[in-house]
């Protein structure tokens, strides 16, 4: 009997209870906006972060606020932005497409005995953490004799959704068809040596060495050390020296690939040299 | 009044429910990172544990009348969390910056044990309606209390050069390991 007595108080305050919760979830019911659920489903849902926001759900949320334009997902491109536009009735702008682009070309090679041949340099042997900014923290400025290029060391790659950058032969390159331009590695990145480019813009600097000529040479074969010869040769006048590094204004590059055929290290990098068939080999971060 | 004023300092201080009987670690050690979000966790949690003790008050009553004392425990965390499904709802409707601040966190006062743990010491103790709920207000500030003290220890920790190995959780586990035993310093304060 007195077991009936404790079922039946406890099933009886229980259903109270529920009855309370339910009458509170009616008085307490926040509507939320359809839109939202909509703008939603236009993003990848990948949380990359490459709009600034925590995750695509605050990135929908602050469009539907008015905080936001609709063109900042890398990831979704010009669709999502569309997409988007049509239901909050706004005009899309046009998103160009960008992708990350590791500038060091210090990718090691070695002949038949293990002797560097073409590449950057040494300084230590690191046996660590396998992570760049822990190896970078060794020894003032990291294993590599380079204080600017990359370390190899692949946080790029552990941070990145879509398996679009990999570690070949010690420097990060990216797959340009995977990579969205979300720049997840470029924020991850000690050395800061990713950039984001247009993929269909076919000349860039594979270097991202501010030292003197003569440190660079030491540190790396493959360096910019800041000849001018890519200034001089360029019929545009697009390129630039500063601080010992070759640098392109894009608003006046042409595309004509000049500067690629005379630098004596051969790290500008020239899609249209495989295009036009062009017989001198080109040595860029991918080989 | 000698006895309200005498549980009000030792909920707040000797007998703190967080640095001295460890109740509510969960929240103490989740929501200790920025001290906006602590005060607001404190509120939410005093205002539940006043509540609580209110009605856990209630309902033991009707518990003692039919002689089923021994299922104190189970119908008060029943009331409990009722009561923090409701305060969660009106926190969604009224303060939804608070709720979305507060996140997980607020869902997990129904787990809270300084919440349970109140309303039993109500019931040790055989405090009566009024000091019930002070008890709770007062313990529920005492929590208030002893997170925004944390929090704004842990913000200074974290801009301080600390070893890598102790950064974040590590640094605040010691950091709270201090804080009770300053708090100790008050166990030899017994007024009333």
């Amino acid at each position: 009997m007195d077991i009936l007595i404790a079922i039946a108080i406890l099933g009886g305050l229980g259903l109270v209870f529920g009855l309370v919760l339910a009458a509170a979830s009616k008085v307490f019911y926040v509507e939320t906006d359809p839109r939202l659920d909509q703008l939603n489903e236009c993003l990848p849902g990948a949380n990359c972060g490459g709009c600034g926001f925590a995750g695509c759900g605050a990135y929908a949320e602050a469009v539907l606020k008015g905080e936001a334009p609709v063109g900042k997902c890398a990831s979704g491109g010009n669709e999502a932005a569309k997409a988007m536009a049509a239901i909050m009735g706004v005009q899309a702008e046009e998103v160009t497409r960008k992708v990350a682009m590791v500038r060091c070309s210090g990718a090691r090679t070695f002949d038949a005995e293990g002797n560097l041949t073409k590449g950057a340099k040494m300084k230590a042997h690191y046996e660590g953490f396998h992570d760049c900014l822990a190896a970078s923290k060794v020894g003032g400025s990291g294993p590599l004799s380079c204080k600017y290029g990359c370390l190899g060391y692949g946080s790029c790659t552990r941070v990145c959704k879509y398996g679009a950058i990999s570690v070949k032969n010690g420097v990060a390159v990216v797959d340009e068809d995977l990579c969205v331009g979300c720049m997840a590695c470029a924020q991850v990145c000690p050395r800061k040596v990713i950039t984001a480019v247009e993929p269909d813009r076919n000349v860039v600097i594979g270097c991202n060495s501010l030292a003197k000529g003569a440190v660079t040479n030491r540190a790396c074969t493959i360096g910019c050390i800041g000849c001018g010869k890519c200034m001089k040769t360029c019929p545009s006048g697009a390129i630039t020296i500063t601080n010992n590094l070759a640098q392109i204004d894009y608003s006046k590059c042409t595309n004509c690939g000049q500067c690629a055929t005379v630098c004596p290290k051969g790290l500008i990098k020239d899609s249209n040299v495989e295009k036009l068939g062009d017989p001198k080999p080109v040595i860029t971060a991918a080989e | 009044m000698e006895a309200i004023v005498g549980i009000i300092l030792s909920a707040l201080l000797s007998q703190n429910f967080i640095l001295v009987k460890f109740y509510g670690i969960c929240p103490f050690m989740g929501v200790s990172k920025k001290i906006d979000t602590a005060v607001g966790m404190g509120m939410a949690v005093t205002f539940v544990m006043a509540l609580a003790s209110a009605a856990c008050y209630l309902i033991n009553l009707l518990l003692v009348a039919l002689g089923l004392e021994y299922m104190q425990t189970v119908a008060f965390i029943l009331v409990i969390a009722a009561l923090v499904q409701v305060v969660e709802m009106f926190l969604k409707k009224f303060v939804p910056a608070l709720y979305k601040a507060l996140g997980v966190f607020l869902p997990l006062i129904t787990t809270n044990c300084a919440v349970l743990g109140v309303v039993l010491v109500n019931v040790q103790e055989g405090y009566n309606f009024l000091l019930s709920v002070v008890n709770g207000a007062a313990g529920g500030l005492g929590f208030t209390l002893a997170i925004v003290l944390f929090a704004s220890v842990r913000e200074r920790v974290d801009k301080t050069d600390c070893p890598e190995c102790f950064k974040g959780f590590p640094i605040a586990l010691i950091a709270a390991g201090l804080l009770a035993l300053a708090f100790m310093g008050f166990s030899g304060l017994k007024i009333f």
